[in-house]
């Protein structure tokens, strides 16, 4: 079997619409979260999120391109622009064709849904726009980051919510270690401040009214935040001898279904995805010294996550890690979540330095753990995880360790 | 008994697995072991029939509501507050 590296980063966020600058947010915890600007809010209660600012799609794509892309689509094409340049790596020949690409997204194109909805509906137009289908279709980001690089091996979307990134960069590692490919580009998007998705997660009652504070006693819930994350993946054979830049190994992949609750998280089945990736990376729990947790800030997930993290880690072990919620920071990109999160854990790595969880007020006796609270924190990281728990009890866990030649 | 208290017990009757005749204004909630996902439901549902909007947040962590009455008054609040001076 391979050993697979990260060797391209790419991010189009709210903490920032390249790596550099987002990790500077990210890892000084300096929250994005505020009053929603890109859509109208006169209808909603809830009125903050982490959207991305100073976008024109005009700017970077051609007309005729924009017409065919929801903005799901150009967010992840924005991202992998960056993680491919990041990573030197071109797909001339039989390099594209043994390139695989596997983008998640929990919903694919709600902002195209949304206008089409409108046109009918509200202003009793007879027709929709001819590109409705292929704008909103979920595998549309992954089919155009293929042809926006010419990768032509194996390429489908991946969807479990907010898990969907973290599968289909599993699923990706899973293709280059086995040999299937020599590359993956991969990773997730979620462009998800659209009126219609902002009113359904409104009325499920999980979203935070001040801002998100993840583990933090008198958190309120939830914030969503859109964006994209698209990593390289190589085996460390090529990318040796190409003499790529190696941010970290990804080492491990653990998956498990709850088959329990629609919403509710179930600790055991989080566990069992935190074990199954110690295993798959032939790691100790004594091993890790970061977990980038999913922590939505929601009542549920946190104490659900950090009874898990004792389970799956052990008590003793669990309390001698730090655990930080990137979310806190860029709100939560839901199937474009694990990508960001992973990027921000192989910086975590790289640098030496854990970033915190923002907006952290007050310790909650439930949630016992090192939550890192607002400011980062030097430390070595020999190996990390990241975790993704989706609503439908589908959960996914990357192991990532520090590579040193 | 009102209106707003008789539609109540409807909808909780019909959107959980509670039977109706133990609603009563002095049920505690928590005795009736509703599920989160029903209460969301009740909540869109009175909201729905009454033409109100309930701040209620899941997240919460200290319960507003201890009984089936405190919820009922609490909609009536609503609705009178909602109505025309």
């Amino acid at each position: 079997m391979n050993r697979v590296v990260i060797t391209g980063l790419g991010v189009f966020s709210a903490a920032g619409k390249a790596v550099p600058a987002f990790w500077e947010t990210v890892r000084e915890g300096r929250s994005v979260i505020g009053p929603l600007t890109i859509i109208d809010t006169s209808d909603l209660h809830i009125k903050i999120g982490a959207e991305i600012k100073d976008f024109e799609p005009k700017d970077h794509f051609l007309p005729k391109q924009l017409a065919l892309l929801d903005r799901f689509s150009q967010l992840a094409v924005m991202a992998s622009r960056e993680a491919i340049e990041d990573a030197g790596v071109t797909f001339e020949g039989e390099d594209g064709e043994r390139t695989a690409c596997l983008i998640g997204s929990g919903v694919g194109g709600q902002q195209t849904l949304d206008e089409s909805y409108y046109r009918i509906y509200a202003q009793g137009r007879k027709g929709v726009h001819p590109f409705t289908i292929p704008r909103l279709m979920l595998n549309a980001a992954c089919s155009h980051v293929c042809m926006e690089h010419g990768i032509k091996g194996p390429a489908f979307a991946v969807a479990s919510a907010c898990s969907s990134s973290t599968h289909a960069i599993g699923q990706a590692y899973h293709m280059v270690r086995s040999g299937m490919v020599h590359t993956a580009v991969t990773g997730g998007t979620e462009a998800c401040i659209a009126l219609g998705t902002m009113k359904g997660w409104e009325a499920i009652r999980v979203m935070a009214t001040d801002t998100c504070r993840p583990f933090s006693k008198g958190r309120t819930g939830m914030t969503l935040g859109e964006g994209a994350a698209v990593v390289v993946l190589e085996t460390l054979e090529r990318a040796k001898a190409r003499g790529a830049r190696i941010y970290a190994e990804l080492c491990g992949f653990g998956m498990s279904s709850d088959a329990m609750d629609i919403t509710l998280p179930d600790a055991n089945g989080a566990a069992r995805a935190m074990t199954g990736a110690l295993k798959d990376a032939r790691l100790n729990a004594e091993d890790i010294d970061y977990v980038n947790a999913h922590g939505t800030g929601t009542a549920a997930n946190d104490v659900t996550e950090t009874r898990a993290l004792r389970m799956a880690l052990g008590n003793g072990v669990a309390e001698k890690l730090a655990v930080s919620s990137s979310k806190s920071v860029f709100g939560h990109a839901l199937g474009g979540a694990g990508a960001l999160e992973l990027v921000v854990t192989a910086l975590a790595i790289r640098d030496s330095v854990v970033p915190p969880t923002a907006n952290f007020t007050e310790r909650d006796p439930a949630c016992d753990l090192d939550y890192v609270p607002n400011q980062p924190r030097e430390r070595k990281i020999r190996a990390a995880i990241s975790n993704s728990f989706a609503f439908g009890g589908l959960n996914a866990v990357l192991a990532v360790r520090r590579f040193d030649g | 008994m009102s209106s707003v208290e008789s539609d109540v017990y409807d909808i909780i009757a019909e959107k959980s697995a509670v039977d109706r005749v133990k609603l009563k204004r002095d049920a505690k909630l928590t005795d009736l072991e509703i599920e989160s996902l029903d209460v969301v439901e009740i909540i869109f549902a009175v909201e729905e029939k009454f033409d109100i909007h309930v701040p209620y947040n899941a997240n919460d962590q200290e319960l507003e509501f201890e009984t089936v009455g405190d919820v009922i008054d609490a909609v009536q609040k609503l609705i009178d507050e909602g109505k025309p001076a």
